[in-house]
């Protein structure tokens, strides 16, 4: 690779810090049986980044990234509203929550677009996500961020994994599960917020569900599920930034998405644990197995009693 | 008619077919589905689009339908392979979607199929893309294939009324009775795919997952009756294409979107207020039933 | 007599596991059968599997000496209550019709005819009253008599009930006995997957005991002893024999 930019280079380290951190969430979410949940908290984040440009006026992605959070735990709320008092069902609830949010949000971008300025808001790209729109400030955040829920999810392994397979021994031996499931929430929501910029809220969810379910199909480990998943998400941060940026104009979040997509369909065919190859190959051992060895064919017994 | 009258037809159209189709799709649990489907026919569209290079209703609702069955087959062949049903949703929507962005990104470049357009919709562009139309004269195209598409789903959902209701409530006692449960399953999916591209043109990809399942919830809140909460659901699709519109044109801002959040205020007040089974009638029956001597 | 029932050789998987294996029997007509066994012996999967609602990896069954798409109109099959969703826009009247649906046919309304057969069968099990009740409303216990009478709609020669007696009232309990009961007195046979061992000589005279195989069947007198219960239930844990290819 010839010629890279000092900022290109910067690009692609912060990608692959946020894949790697959306690896490592995905897992978590991916075992609360929450995967569209993040999908619905990605939409949802888009009201609150407009609003944040708007109250200043101009770009900060702090306050655009808080606003973000707001509006995605906003969203949260809302489906668990939603859920508790009345008969509407979750998945309805959710994309209730997914559509009306987002509805907003494009309602108040266009307003936002409209007006003197707002053509500087940059807000566009968090649709579909743009990597080359994000400057060395924007990199940083990302990098620092996505460092911390690294470091969350290290420090905690045990505990996480405890919460995940078995809740109530967690709740035996003292565990908050509502600490847990506020931790659980809080780093979801980050690097959803973090990464929305560069990926774009529509495809943000991809890169927490690909990964971590292309991790299946090579182990049964969990530690092992969230190295892998890591690994693949900041491989396909990587590389579909690398090539989003290979043209001016591109969008970053569908380049990532496919990346993701092509480890998962790798990780489908010659995975270790459960790859289509690996099972062909298993099925025919044991049909070479059933040659082998005759049928026994037991009498059709007198087992029962028959009046 | 006049400009307006068009597109207030347009959206009133968008709202009756969604929500008929709608109310099926919540009570089928399939709003995530229906929210994958929404994404995915963009591919077909583009797809479409590139093999005829031409933005004609017909190809464009063959190609949605293709899309929309080919998104069924793959989540159910990944669930079946034991990825969970919402990862295997969101593996296949996200991907078939990124896929047809990148499409347009890199080789259409046409100022039809821009991606904004693509998520947006444009109703207002509605009403200059005529055909002629035996009888009606010139109408806008977009009214004319959803006026084939409320036909066909409306007359799908009539006919087949009792078999959509059972497969609903209990697939299991339907297939243990000889309904084909897995075919009217696909079709519902097509039925799906096609309502969502002929809402296309006028409220966008993403916009459509508001008027599928939102008017429906609400119109779920408010009856328990089926008969009663299709024709309802259709109802408040219309209300809602209507409110929107006025608060775009008040604010000056995307139509699909006001429409979308429009949704989602009639549903928030029917959530509040429904006489039925909303809040405040909960919390008064449930202050009722504390304070009688009985209880 | 022609068996009304016949299983032969059985197998079936749930995810990873079988849950089937090798099972064979054959069930006589008049019958009132229960189908007991520990949780995950396969009572709920060996109707789904019969009633092709569940993949088979093998074996041959027989409805009334026919395959089941010939006898589908013969057999009624109450599933669990559980697996439905009782918000459904719709009330106990209507969810008996359904079970006519089979019989009437596509592009065709339920007809008044229908609708008194749905009366009638909501009135066998005390239910009449609720007719128009949306089924929300209605206790545990009501519901499964709905359930029930939705399958008495039907006339159907052979009834298929999985855990139709699980946390519903003692009234419902006894009123869904009497119905079975009735039922067998009129030539029908009648299979219920059964969860209270307490019960299963009060209420059955025949006993099929599962633990992914046929441990024991037969009249509840001769087949329902301490050392079958004991075999079934306990005493020897089955290893969990995984399903591949």
């Amino acid at each position: 690779m010839t010629g890279l930019t000092h900022n290109a280079l910067w690009v692609l380290v912060s990608m692959l810090m946020l894949g790697t951190a959306a690896g490592l969430v995905g897992c978590f979410a991916y075992w609360k049986r929450q995967s569209l949940m993040s999908d619905a908290l990605a939409h949802a984040a888009l009201p609150g980044v407009v609003i944040g440009f708007a109250i200043l006026g101009f770009k900060s992605l702090p306050v655009m990234l808080l606003g973000a959070a707001a509006s995605a735990l906003l969203g949260a709320w809302a489906v668990t509203a939603i859920r508790a008092h009345s008969r509407v069902k979750e998945d309805t609830a959710m994309g209730i929550m997914l559509s009306v949010f987002f509805g907003l949000g494009i309602m108040l971008l266009t307003m936002v677009n409209r007006m003197p300025g707002g053509g500087q808001s940059g807000l566009d790209s968090f649709i579909f996500g743009q990597a080359a729109a994000m400057v060395r400030q924007d990199m940083r955040t990302m990098a620092a961020v996505a460092a911390a829920v690294l470091l969350v999810v290290l420090v905690s392994f045990k505990e996480w994994k405890l919460y995940l397979f078995d809740p109530a021994f967690a709740r035996g031996l003292g565990m908050s599960g509502r600490l847990m499931e506020a931790a659980y929430l809080t780093l979801l929501v980050v690097v959803i917020v973090v990464g929305i910029q560069a990926v774009g809220v529509i495809l943000m969810a991809a890169l927490l569900i690909i990964p971590a379910v292309s991790a299946r199909y090579w182990t049964n480990a969990f530690g092992r599920m969230l190295a892998l998943s890591a690994l693949f998400g900041g491989g396909a941060g990587v590389i579909g930034a690398f090539v989003s940026t290979l043209e001016g104009g591109w969008p970053t979040g569908p380049f990532i998405v496919i990346a993701a997509a092509g480890i998962f369909l790798l990780s489908l065919v010659f995975g270790a644990r459960k790859g289509l190859l690996v099972k062909a190959m298993q099925r025919r051992e044991q049909m070479r197995q059933l040659e082998l060895r005759a049928v026994r064919k037991e009498p059709l017994a007198e087992r029962e009693a028959l009046p | 008619m006049s400009y307006d009258g068009w597109i207030l037809l347009t959206a009133s159209l968008v709202g009756l077919a969604c929500g008929l189709v709608g109310a099926l799709l919540i009570l089928r649990r399939m709003a995530m589905m229906a929210d994958a489907i929404s994404h995915s026919v963009l591919l077909g569209i583009v797809i479409a689009y590139l093999a005829t290079r031409e933005l004609a209703g017909a190809h464009m609702l063959i190609g949605a339908a293709a899309a929309g069955l080919l998104t069924a087959v793959l989540v159910q062949w990944l669930h079946a392979r034991g990825v969970q049903q919402e990862a295997s949703i969101g593996i296949v929507f996200t991907t078939l979607f990124a896929i047809g962005v990148v499409l347009i990104a890199t080789q259409v470049g046409n100022a039809h199929l821009d991606v904004q357009h693509a998520l947006m919709g444009e109703i207002t562009f509605i009403p200059w893309e005529t055909t002629r139309v035996p009888w009606l004269g010139e109408i806008p195209e977009a009214v004319l294939t959803l006026l084939i598409v409320l036909l066909v789903v409306g007359g799908l959902i009539a006919a087949f009324y009792k078999e959509w209701k059972i497969t609903s409530f209990d697939p299991a006692l339907a297939a243990a009775l000889g309904i084909p449960v897995a075919f009217l399953h696909y079709l519902f999916m097509t039925m799906i795919s096609v309502t969502a591209v002929a809402a296309f043109d006028a409220v966008g990809a993403i916009m459509v997952i508001a008027m599928l399942i939102t008017p429906a919830a609400a119109a779920y809140l408010w009856t328990d009756r089926l008969s009663v909460m299709l024709p309802l659901s259709g109802l408040f699709g219309v209300l809602s294409a209507f409110a929107g519109y006025g608060a775009a044109w008040l604010l000056d801002t995307s139509i699909s979107g006001s429409m979308a959040f429009a949704t989602g205020v009639l549903f928030l007040f029917s959530f509040l207020f429904s006489s039925r089974h909303g809040l405040a009638a909960r919390r008064l029956r449930a202050r009722a039933a504390a304070g009688s001597p009985e209880s | 007599m022609e068996p009304v029932l016949q299983v032969r050789g059985l197998h079936a998987a749930y995810r990873k596991n079988k849950v089937l294996d090798d099972v064979t029997f054959e069930v006589a007509p008049g019958t009132l059968t229960a189908i007991i066994g520990p949780n995950g012996a396969g009572k709920s999967t060996l109707l789904k599997t019969m009633l092709e609602l569940h993949p088979r990896l093998a074996g041959e069954v027989r409805f009334f000496g026919t395959a089941y798409r010939n006898a589908k109109l013969k057999v009624g099959y109450v599933p669990q209550r559980g697996t439905v969703d009782w918000d459904f826009p719709t009330d106990a009247l209507d969810v008996v019709l359904m079970g006519l649906y089979g019989r009437i046919g596509w592009l065709k309304r339920p007809g008044r005819r229908h609708r008194e057969l749905a009366l009638e069968a909501l009135g066998k099990m005390g239910m009449e009253g609720f007719a128009k009740r949306q089924i929300s409303e209605l206790s545990g216990g009501q519901q499964q008599r709905v359930f029930l009478a939705r399958a008495l709609v039907q006339d159907a020669d052979l009834y298929l009930l999985d855990e139709p007696l699980a946390g519903v009232d003692a009234a419902t309990e006894w009123a869904i006995m009497e119905m079975l009961k009735t039922l067998r007195a009129a030539g029908k046979t009648v299979m219920v997957v059964h969860h209270d061992l307490q019960t299963v000589e009060d209420y059955f005279d025949h006993v099929l005991m599962l633990n992914r195989t046929v441990i024991a069947h037969g009249p509840t007198a001769s087949v329902f002893t301490p050392e079958n219960a004991a075999r079934t239930y306990g005493g020897w844990l089955r290893r969990k024999e995984p399903v591949t290819g």
